[in-house]
């Protein structure tokens, strides 16, 4: 297949799924910036999580558990724990981009859910390319304006809940899962690995259960390829 | 300063994590097997996500607000809305469950 000449830069498609992710995700930057400083941390601490961790379910981690009395070493345990996707997503850019040199160090920095998920649903390499920076940028921008947004406002927002915002989590990792849900292979695996995650969550430490549905989808993907094979 | 320790050492560790798949060696990406274990790991890691924000309480599971802004926002999917009408009728539901008590 010969692919067709690039549309110009503003009228990308996945630059402009980009651009609304990141606005989306900036609802629950500031979510994060007020739930940070309610846990304990201050503004400069608040801010470096975004700016230099920049993951958003690992900053979430966190400070919940440093929040819920656990230790350093646990928060950090946690946060690494569920970058573990990253590495995978790191993988996935690697296949696509394979960014060099003083790139690949930012691409590192700006792989999370939200860049690779739209690189990866992009049709040609230049789209993909434009897709992973231009949500990979923007959601930077937004996400650390709106932390520091969150933080200052923090006090004034007594109940981030009553808001919604919580609310709005969850809205947005389903939107990102539901794109991908397009079997009933898929279904099952979602339906399983969200089983297993909410079953463990009493009995395991905080991130572990999510660790707990990678093992699961892991081992569906290699028996599933067994199968096939 | 022992807080900063812990924020920098997770920042590093997290970074870590993400250039560490940039070292990976390109020949190893073209195993049949990577491919598909990456897609259903992206996907059970996103549903994990999807159950550990809807149902989580301290050190228990709870059913809250946050159950009718996933079932809010499934129907918001289901008709095609754009990601960002996700996510704010995610907000509103939960939102709006809570003031109604």
């Amino acid at each position: 297949m010969t692919p067709a000449a690039p549309v110009p830069l503003r009228r990308s498609p996945a630059l402009r799924t980009g651009l609304s992710i990141a606005t989306a995700i900036s609802l629950y930057g500031v979510s994060f910036g007020a739930l940070s400083t309610a846990a304990g941390m201050t503004l400069w601490q608040t801010v470096a999580l975004s700016a230099l961790l920049f993951s958003g379910a690992s900053q979430f981690a966190f400070i919940g558990i440093l929040a819920s009395g656990g230790t350093g070493a646990a928060a950090l345990g946690a946060a690494a724990l569920l970058s573990g996707r990253n590495t995978i997503y790191a993988v996935q850019m690697k296949a696509l981009l394979n960014p060099r040199g003083f790139k690949r160090l930012a691409a590192a920095q700006l792989t999370i859910d939200e860049s690779a998920a739209v690189a990866m649903s992009a049709p040609d390499p230049v789209e993909r390319r434009r897709g992973f920076w231009g949500a990979g940028i923007a959601c930077y921008l937004f996400w650390n304006l709106a932390t520091v947004l969150g933080a200052l406002l923090g006090d004034v927002i007594a109940e981030p809940e009553a808001l919604g915002l919580d609310g709005a989590v969850v809205a947005a990792f389903l939107g990102l899962l539901w794109p991908r849900l397009k079997s009933l292979d898929a279904w099952a695996l979602a339906v399983l690995a969200a089983l297993v995650t909410t079953v463990t969550m009493p009995l395991l430490a905080p991130g572990i259960p999510v660790l707990a549905a990678a093992v699961v989808a892991v081992a569906w993907g290699l028996a599933s390829k067994g199968a096939r094979a | 300063m022992s807080l900063w320790f812990w924020v920098l050492a997770a920042c590093a560790a997290v970074y870590a994590t993400k250039l560490l798949g940039y070292l990976v060696p390109q020949s190893w990406l073209v195993h049949p097997a990577v491919g598909r274990v990456s897609a259903m790991l992206t996907i059970g890691l996103l549903a994990a996500l999807v159950a550990m924000n809807t149902f989580s309480a301290e050190a228990s599971v709870t059913i809250d607000a946050r159950l009718g802004a996933l079932l809010a926002a499934a129907l918001a999917l289901l008709l095609r809305a754009p990601f960002i009408l996700v996510v704010l009728v995610g907000a509103g539901a939960a939102a709006g469950i809570r003031a109604l008590g």
